[in-house]
């Protein structure tokens, strides 16, 4: 008895210590942020520690992975997530996994004014608004210009010339940057299903077409720097960044924007419906948006943010590849994705099928 | 008194199992079954209705999708037993102590780095800047690169590579329970090392195949990372298919019946296997 009773004292000792650890995170707070690579870089999560004492537990993701997950656990698991601001309406209408933001929390006057608003009125839903602007860049076209000079705009890819030497995602934003190269105007098209099927259907026909010239779909950052790196590509369709972080090593790669306007983006800041630390999300944000913080953040990620003030910190290396890439009526014709209603994907969602299962 | 206390013995040597198979097996595929009888008809409406399995059927393209992978993977499991066979009867038969681990062990290495690693091996061998495009231009047998990446080769070249291992195990302990007398009293009766082979290693090895069969069938029609890396714009594979309804479609519904689906079929492919080999899966498992 005795030896049953020391075992039942050892299990009681046990069960109280598992409890008390797993109580406290809660009381040493952490925000589980889930995000794209690049915006919570090590040095401002320490520097943000230091200040408040929360600690922050990064997930890296894309858009439809963040609406993925959330949607798998009814908006639970992350504190605060960052899709882009085209991509929260139409996910909290539809599978509900976002919560309304308090603007009381937030610094406003830490903001660039004009995006603020912007983000503001693309995130609103039934009167709520439930997202804040972060990081903005564009997608267009990063070419080899030795190799690739007059690839101006995304349909010069298609060109018979560049034969298997051509790479680009098979995902919405090559659909949205074909359809305005094409001369269409998908964006109009949203709201209505009809015209935005039509839309797309010459689409299909044009990317099944250009399948000739593609090496391979890329899928990751990573896998199309590679291959434009190696040569194995000369022109791809991707992000403004990697164009400037290839320009970096190898002069002769860049960023350029398509003549039928990049594709312009905002990631936001948005909270999950079950997100269990508000508070703490509310301090990061007015944290990162602090202009010296920001460009912390422009530093690694390579793109700019919202931050009033943060882009006159910035480097000035990326400040003149982001000019050469952007002349000032380039900027006029950039093209932001407006909010995608609920159930677009599933029209573009045939449309890339049957270009991948094409020959 | 020993009756309820072997029973609770049971319940409580059981309980990890059971809980295993209702929490992490069970529950999830009756859920996934509730998705893919749901049709979606608008924002948050849903109806019930075997809509998400006529789409399978209807849309040539997910039915064709669904032959390829299998047709692939039928190729993938012959070729593997084709390489395989030889490689294991070297190891049961041939080898001798400690080649014969060296052996052994040598299928097994690669198996100790992660699929995904295994994957970018080969394709920093088969891409158009690889060592073996550089290796034929250096050789002079060549004068321009070659691209041996994003086509069905490659992929068959991953999927037999990867699934090897499962192939080569079952075979080795089968053929190594076979007596050696039994291979040397068929010379002693003269008969050619094709009949030995016909009449005596294969019945004997039968179990090994069939077992090895099934699982690199299985392993190759689920495979996701191996036909996406290595196929590139080429690579229409039924588990991408179900990933990309996931992720970027956000179609669960659609998905869910593409899982069942996988599900179905691939059982019955195996089970229509068996049948034509006359095998049954009870003779192979004991």
């Amino acid at each position: 008895m005795k030896f049953l009773n020391k075992i039942s004292k050892i299990a009681l000792v046990g069960a109280v210590t598992a409890f008390a650890l797993s109580a406290t995170p809660t009381l040493a707070q952490t925000l589980r942020l889930l995000t794209w690579g690049g915006y919570a870089p090590e040095n401002v999560i320490d520097k943000f520690t230091a200040e408040t004492g929360i600690k922050v537990e990064v997930t890296l993701s894309n858009n439809e992975e963040m609406i993925a997950k959330l949607r798998a656990t009814g908006g639970g698991g992350f504190d605060l997530a960052q899709p882009s601001q085209d991509r929260v309406a139409g996910a909290q209408a539809e599978y509900d996994i976002y919560k309304p933001m308090d603007l009381s929390q937030i610094d406003a006057s830490q903001f660039i004014a004009s995006m603020l608003d912007a983000t503001k009125g693309q995130t609103t839903l039934d009167g709520d608004v439930y997202g804040v602007p972060h990081v903005w860049g564009t997608s267009g076209l990063i070419v080899d210009t030795t190799k690739a000079g007059d690839v101006k705009d995304d349909l010069d890819l298609c060109d018979a010339q560049y034969e298997g030497k051509v790479s680009y995602r098979l995902k919405r934003p090559t659909l949205i940057g074909f359809a305005f190269s094409m001369g269409l105007d998908p964006f109009a098209a949203y709201s209505d299903v009809a015209a935005y099927t039509e839309v797309m259907n010459k689409v299909e026909d044009k990317l099944i077409e250009c399948k000739v010239n593609v090496k391979t779909y890329w899928s990751g950052g990573d896998e199309i720097m590679n291959l434009l790196r190696s040569g194995e590509v000369v022109a791809a369709m991707a992000w403004d960044t990697g164009g400037w972080k290839l320009n970096a090593d190898n002069p002769d790669i860049t960023f350029v924007a398509p003549k039928a306007g990049a594709l312009g983006w905002i990631d936001a800041f948005v909270l999950p419906k079950k997100g269990k630390a508000d508070e703490a999300a509310y301090k990061w944000i007015n944290f990162v948006m602090q202009p010296e913080v920001a460009a912390m953040i422009t530093a690694q990620a390579g793109n700019f943010t919202a931050s009033l003030g943060a882009d006159a910190m910035a480097d000035d290396a990326l400040k003149s590849r982001f000019q050469g890439s952007f002349p000032p009526a380039d900027i006029d014709n950039i093209k932001w994705y407006p909010p995608v209603p609920a159930g677009l994907e599933a029209i573009e969602g045939g449309v890339l099928d049957r270009v991948n299962a094409s020959k | 008194m020993i009756g309820p206390r072997t029973k609770l013995g049971l319940i409580l040597v059981m309980s990890p199992l059971l809980l295993w198979l209702t929490t992490l097996i069970i529950i999830p595929h009756l859920d996934m079954l509730y998705v893919s009888l749901r049709e979606k008809v608008g924002v948050r409406q849903y109806e019930f209705g075997f809509g998400n399995y006529m789409t399978f059927f209807t849309e040539p393209l997910y039915w064709n999708t669904f032959a390829r992978t299998a047709y692939m993977s039928i190729m993938a499991t012959i070729l593997t037993l084709l390489i395989g066979f030889p490689v294991s009867y070297y190891i049961a038969k041939i080898a001798k102590g400690r080649l014969k681990m060296a052996l052994f062990l040598l299928c097994l290495v690669p198996f100790w780095v992660s699929e995904l690693v295994r994957t970018f091996g080969w394709m920093i061998l088969l891409r158009e800047t690889g060592v073996i495009s550089n290796f034929l231009q250096w050789s002079g047998i060549v004068n321009q690169p070659v691209e041996m990446l994003y086509n069905d080769a490659a992929i068959m070249v991953g999927l037999v590579y990867t699934s090897m291992l499962f192939m080569v195990v079952p075979l080795v302990t089968t053929l190594d329970s076979l007596d050696d007398s039994l291979i040397e009293a068929g010379y002693d009766l003269g008969a050619s090392g094709f009949a030995i082979l016909k009449n005596i290693v294969i019945p004997h090895a039968v179990p090994g195949i069939v077992t090895g069969s099934i699982v690199v069938f299985m392993l190759s029609l689920g495979n996701y990372l191996t036909p996406i890396l290595l196929g590139g714009k080429s690579s229409l594979w039924f588990t991408g298919m179900i990933y990309s309804q996931f992720i970027t479609r956000f179609n669960w519904e659609q998905g869910a019946a593409f899982g069942f689906l996988l599900l179905g079929l691939s059982s019955l492919i195996v089970f229509v296997g068996l049948k034509l080999s006359g095998q049954t899966l009870a003779k192979t498992m004991g």
